[in-house]
């Protein structure tokens, strides 16, 4: 954790800084996402939705967060 | 033997595929159209019961971009995730339990491919990705090679749909081994789809009457000039392949033969 209370994530790819103690669920509402349209990975682990509220943010984790796009 | 009536020729012709049951024997794919609205109409064109997605990462900087879910209503349709863009087993899971968490999907399309240039499938790979899936509850319907052995295996290895090539994917060039086709028709025990390959009505009709269950498309709809005409023209060629494969086509003479009597003449 840094001194203001921040962790540093990486999200789909891009580095944060985040508030510390946020669970996956505020993380994706303050990205402005919908968490009931989409998925999300944290460390190369799937995270059941059913967890996405009580899952906390830790300092260097890796985020992917995907929904479903156009495809054949 | 049931009557041949329009009400059979949509509804009463169904098809299953893992315990689910469908009436058209169409999916079609959501890429490449010009926008959602268009891909929409076209969806409702062609009377497809499934679609094909990609999952992909959302746009982090612009999360307020229109998604496929709002113009086109995964309660209504059945989404179909697909893999497309894995090269590898391990690539092709991690999508997949992906997009089982998005939606609580099981029914998947299991694609690996093997390099760019063809997009042909790499057999190895999706063999080995197949077993993982089944053996994690998903059910894979499997795109793949023109090949009836590889096929036996893949319904071993607990795939619930054959899906064979009928050329490379986005070629349009139409089914370039109905023999092949054919032969994995007879041989299966699980639906079998011809996807890829197919560029105008006419090819979903060949793959219709070769005795496949059903025919998975995206370009050919996508890039007609008219998407959504094709769409439609499409889900009347794989309906009346699919009639004229019921109906038993007539054998083939080596010289003519005439229909009207030859007594009588005057």
């Amino acid at each position: 954790m840094h001194d203001d209370q921040t962790v540093t994530i990486r999200v789909n790819g891009e580095h944060r800084r985040v508030r510390a103690g946020m669970t996956v669920a505020q993380l994706a509402l303050e990205l402005g996402l919908d968490p009931d349209k989409v998925a999300v990975e944290r460390n190369l682990a799937v995270v059941p939705r059913s967890t996405l509220g009580d899952v906390e943010v830790e300092d260097g984790d890796e985020f992917e967060i995907v929904t479903f796009v156009g495809g054949g | 033997m049931l009557k041949v009536t329009e009400a059979n020729v949509a509804g009463e012709d169904p098809w299953q595929v893992a315990g689910r049951t469908f009436s058209s024997r169409l999916i079609v794919g959501t890429g490449k159209y010009k926008d959602f609205a268009q891909n929409a109409a076209a969806v409702e064109a062609s009377g497809a019961e499934i679609v094909t997605v990609a999952v992909r990462r959302v746009n982090v900087s612009d999360p307020n971009q229109p998604l496929l879910m709002d113009f086109i209503d995964p309660k209504k349709i059945t989404y179909l995730p697909n893999t497309a863009g894995c090269f590898t087993a391990e690539d092709a899971i991690r999508t997949l339990r992906l997009a089982r968490e998005a939606g609580g999907w099981t029914l998947v399309k299991l694609e690996v491919l093997g390099e760019a240039k063809t997009l042909y499938p790499d057999m190895i790979e999706t063999l080995r990705a197949t077993e993982i899936l089944a053996g994690e509850g998903f059910e894979p319907m499997v795109y793949c090679s023109d090949d009836p052995i590889a096929a036996k295996k893949l319904e071993d290895a607990g795939a619930v749909a054959i899906m064979p090539l009928g050329a490379p994917i986005g070629s349009g060039l139409g089914l370039q081994n109905q023999v092949m086709i054919r032969l994995i028709v007879e041989g299966a025990n699980v639906p079998v789809l011809v996807d890829a390959g197919v560029g105008t009505a006419s090819d979903a009709s060949v793959a219709m009457e070769l005795g496949c269950d059903g025919v998975l498309m995206n370009t050919a709809i996508a890039e007609a000039k008219d998407p959504v005409m094709m769409a439609r023209a499409m889900k009347l060629a794989v309906e009346s392949g699919r009639l004229a494969y019921r109906a038993g086509r007539m054998g083939k003479r080596r010289y003519a033969d005439p229909s009207s009597p030859l007594a009588g003449l005057i």
